[in-house]
């Protein structure tokens, strides 16, 4: 397949949207939506608070519509630059959240897990969290307690968490959700070019000549940047997707690359092995600007398009063509999201894009470069600031002598008193298994459907002796729990979050928390508090704790200092790193060559090819791959409770190839060597024939992840969600998706109820089609 | 002719429904949707589309000129309103009338319902919310200069043959630019297919 022939002349025609740049490039616009002395404020005393969708890494503008006694009522969409008005189906549901009625307005608890979780006052909740957290770590040392926190939460709280951790709890196990989602890129990008970002701002898509997306649903998952890609493409940008999956974005790719899972860097040695072999190599940047060329080229060699298509399972010929049509466009980008990330070498998976773009010279220009898709809205922003498990804010190496310092100065402490580097958030739930953690805090995340291997997190979490989760709805995970606090949603504080281009977006308060609720900061400093350490955490609002973090960050790479509230309201968002309050932030990364590389290079990294980490058989001849729905977001805690989007997407199911014999909607038993389940069959085309998909959204027993596996990437410590080994066979009945866990004495929400019953499949894979359906 | 109005690009559709749930959300039907997001090839490809309603205008649309009761109006801009509630009789004998499947009868009420171009906000100079949100664009609202400005070399259609009958509409379709050329609404003038032309 080929490129339209009509590109050139389209590329010469086609004006760019001024109204897109990079943040702090240009004037900023947000000129759209209504304004609140308009029509409906006339009516009904409304205002319109502008923020941003709580949801994915793209983080669109959007108004919360407030109704004149302070309620959340609606959504009005807002022109913001990074999304220019549009929204996804869960932008738009998203304010149906604030005022739920599944909300949790009061602190539960029990003191064992045979009783009922019961509704307690705030001191009770309290009081009791500190006491098993001084009796765990008394009796079994302070790492016996752990915390996990999300990357949903503002960049101000997951600071918070890394310092309560720390500072508080002395504990040396914080991890985060994010560990399940981009850290390979995060890994990747530190080796190659020693800062943990995207090098281009998502308005660099519109520049370019070629795209590539690899392992990237964008369609699903990212569906306001398909205004990006199809710009590109009006510009006769060539597409080029790798992916599986005939995604909504690969079928209008020029070249779909339908690999079979987990092969993905045999695939891209192979492409890079044609780019030397035709001499599309840009040998003057590579000796420039980057080390380690020569071994890459050895090993590459080593991969032809014969090999990546006998590893691959596709026709030889389509290296060659994804080979030519990324080396020879004038601009080429490359995108990739969880489908290369989430392997164990999900890593090397990313380093073999990175090499791609480097032997190209597509780095640090306008339209050239690469980028990682965050699945979490603060995927980005949640790592920075000493959430995860081996780094401090900023960045900062909890291993590194020089930073501990830095830090300690900073938080008032002694550096014998900071932990040393903990563990991953898997390898915590091992170490649960195993007794080594017997107390944990969990903030804003739901394991029991997010992570893998189910029975091995259930037996994880059930084995601890105290475990208390933030939640502002009753998820999985929080039933299990000894204490649940009722915390905030998005839209009742004020924080920023970082966007997949790492531009950092504010949000904005819309109404007060439902009485009985307390910010995830307050929760936080009042048990820091309780356990005596409240002179390190004096934070009356979210605000101050952004200074804090400001100061904690200046002068790393990652460094907020010169973003404040007040430039993020004015300009839309800022990109950093930002050193001074008059820097306009770093929107592209590597314009003048150089790299965060103490050489200013490029460090490129040998990738070589090994098979995923469950083997198949005769038993489990096929892949089970997992991913996402456009109507539901992660562990599904949020989604699932939304009428709209339950009617959009019920359940899920099990999408095969029509070569297996099944019809539409037959029950079908995914078996993996974690287990078993049924689902409504998708019959399409539009999947490899020896590949199985299940969205992972929803509990057992309808929960990928009761089948996916729980090996990691040694690097990044990412799961393989993406490939295991599976059979399927016929069965009797589908099984039926669980309703979402409320609180005791609240009714399941009625909205959510009628269509989460229906046993039948899907229209298609984006959802299930139109509610008419006969 | 309306010289704002609604083109539908199935190229451009990803299937996500952002389109049903804003229309859900808009003002004008708040909480029900007036759009139908189909699936063309359902069990070969994930191609999709969304059907609104195109607010035919040849000679008059085939909901307004079979209402008995006269309830439905069409505006000077060439907006098919949705039934007037004091009017409407719910026989459904719009619904039967559509070529395009797209007005509801709400049996309860007896109630025709149907998008009527988010009349409350294109009055402001807003777009439909369906268009507004549309994350890809497959939905755009505008004039055809507007939309060939952002989207150099695209064809639209406005007529569409049901057998003997054509209608014309006053929402667009996209289509792919080699094929098919049909005028397109604000008057571009016809195009002949192999010395035809395509609307006789």
């Amino acid at each position: 397949m080929t490129a339209d022939p009509r590109a050139a002349d389209r590329r010469a025609v086609v004006p760019l949207d001024p109204a897109i740049a990079p943040p702090g490039s240009q004037g900023f616009r947000d000129a759209g939506g209504i304004p609140a002395d308009k029509w409906h404020a006339d009516q009904h005393g409304e205002t319109l608070v502008p923020t941003h969708c709580c949801f994915c890494g793209v983080q669109c503008g959007m108004y919360l519509r407030v109704d004149r006694h302070g309620k959340v009522f609606g959504v009005e969409p807002r022109n913001h630059d990074i999304n220019r008005m549009r929204l996804c189906p869960k932008g738009i549901h998203a304010y149906q959240q604030v005022n739920h009625p599944d909300r949790l307005t009061a602190p539960l608890m029990r003191r064992s897990r045979d009783e009922e979780l019961r509704e307690v006052s705030w001191d009770e909740a309290l009081d009791f969290t500190v006491s098993e957290i001084r009796r765990i770590q008394r009796d079994h040392g302070r790492d016996a307690f752990g915390v996990l926190g999300g990357a949903s939460l503002f960049s101000e709280k997951t600071y918070l968490v890394g310092k309560f951790a720390r500072v508080a709890l002395k504990t040396r196990h914080v991890d985060y959700n994010g560990r399940l989602c981009m850290v390979s890129a995060a890994g990747a990008n530190k080796l190659a070019f020693n800062i943990d970002r995207a090098g281009n701002p998502f308005s660099d898509i519109l520049l370019t000549d070629c795209l590539l997306l690899a392992g990237a649903n964008v369609g699903e998952c990212f569906p306001v940047l398909t205004q990006y890609v199809w710009g590109a493409r009006d510009r006769g940008a060539t597409l080029i997707v790798v992916d599986p999956r005939e995604t909504a974005v690969a079928r209008t790719a020029d070249i779909h690359v339908a690999l079979k899972s987990g092969t993905d860097s045999a695939f891209f040695n192979a492409v890079l092995n044609v780019v030397i072999e035709e001499g599309l190599t840009d040998e003057a940047y590579l000796a420039a600007h980057a080390t380690g060329w020569e071994e890459v080229k050895a090993t590459v060699a080593q991969y032809p398009p014969s090999r990546a298509a006998a590893i691959c399972g596709i026709p030889a010929e389509q290296v060659v063509q994804v080979a030519r049509a990324f080396a020879r466009a004038p601009k080429a980008m490359a995108f990739h999201a969880r489908g290369i990330e989430h392997h164990t070498q999900g890593v090397e998976n990313c380093l073999s894009v990175i090499n791609l773009c480097a032997a190209t010279g597509h780095i640090g220009k306008p339209g050239a470069g690469y980028g990682t898709l965050t699945g979490q809205g603060n995927g980005q922003g949640g790592r920075e600031h000493g959430q995860k498990a081996d780094l401090l804010p900023g960045g900062r190496s909890i291993l590194n002598e020089e930073h501990r310092r830095q830090i300690c100065e900073i938080w008032g402490i002694e550096e014998s008193e900071l932990p040393t580097a903990g563990t991953s958030m898997m390898e915590m739930v091992w170490q649960m298994q195993r007794k080594e953690i017997r107390g944990l805090i969990g903030i804003c995340n739901n394991p029991f459907v997010s992570l893998p291997n189910y029975a091995v997190v259930k037996e994880g979490y059930d084995t601890t002796e105290f475990h208390a989760q933030f939640d502002f709805f009753l998820s999985e995970t929080a039933a299990n729990a000894h204490v649940v606090f009722p915390v905030t949603v998005w839209a009742e504080d004020e924080g920023v979050m970082a966007n997949a281009e790492a531009r950092v977006v504010k949000h904005n308060k819309a109404q007060e928390p439902p009485l009985g609720v307390r910010t995830d900061t307050w929760v936080m400093c009042e048990l820091a508090r309780r356990l005596g350490a409240g002179d390190k955490f004096a934070f009356d609002r979210t605000r101050d704790v952004f200074d804090e973090l400001r100061r904690a960050s200046a002068g790393t790479i990652i460094d907020y200092s010169g973003i404040t509230y007040e430039r993020l309201e004015e300009t839309g968002g800022i990109s950093w790193p930002c050193p001074s309050t008059d820097h306009p932030g770093t929107p592209r990364l590597f314009e003048d060559g150089t790299t965060y590389h103490a050489d200013g290079k490029i460090h490129l990294q040998v990738v070589e090819w090994h098979p995923p980490a469950d083997p198949y058989d005769d038993d489990h001849p096929m892949t089970l791959t997992t991913g996402r729905t456009v109507a539901h977001f992660l562990s599904g805690n949020q989604t699932r409770r939304l009428g709209g989007l339950v009617e959009q997407t019920p359940r899920p199911w099990a999408e095969v190839h029509p070569s297996h014999g099944f019809r539409n909607g037959e029950p079908v038993r995914v078996v993996t060597r974690r287990g078993s389940e049924v689902f409504p069959a998708l019959v399409t085309e539009a999947i490899r024939p020896d590949t199985v998909f299940i969205p992972y959204h929803w509990p057992v027993p309808t929960a990928a992840n009761a089948l996916t596996i729980d090996a990691l990437d040694p690097r990044s410590k990412i799961p393989e969600y993406k490939v295991c080994a599976c059979r399927i066979e016929h069965a009797g009945t589908v099984d039926e998706v669980p309703a979402p866990p409320v609180a005791s004495g609240h009714v399941a929400y009625p909205e959510t109820q009628v269509s989460r019953t229906d046993p039948l499949p899907p229209t298609a894979p984006q959802g299930r089609g139109t509610s008419e359906r006969g | 002719m309306m010289g704002r109005t609604i083109f539908i690009d199935p190229g451009r559709c990803i299937g996500c429904q952002a389109c049903v749930s804003a229309c859900r959300e808009c003002d004008s039907h708040r909480g029900k949707s007036m759009i139908h997001l189909d699936y063309t090839d359902e069990g070969v490809s994930v191609a999709s589309l969304p059907t609104v309603c195109m607010h035919c205008e040849d000679p008059v649309a085939p909901c307004a000129e079979v209402c008995p009761a006269d309830a439905i109006l069409v505006t000077a801009d060439g907006v098919v309103q949705e039934a007037d509630a004091t009017r409407c009789i719910g026989c459904a004998n719009c619904v039967n009338a559509c070529p395009f499947g797209v007005p509801k009868i709400d049996l309860q009420a007896k109630l025709q319902l149907k998008c009527n171009l988010c009349y409350d906000r294109t009055a402001y100079g807003l777009a439909p919310m369906c268009a507004t949100v549309c994350p890809t664009g497959a939905l755009f609202y505008g004039t055809v200069e507007e939309l060939q400005a952002e989207r150099p070399g695209v064809q639209v259609a406005d007529t569409f043959v049901f057998g003997e009958s054509e209608v014309r509409t006053g929402v667009a379709m996209v289509v792919p630019a080699e094929r098919v050329q049909w005028p397109v609404p604000g008057g571009l003038p016809v195009v002949e297919i192999n010395g035809k032309d395509v609307r006789r």
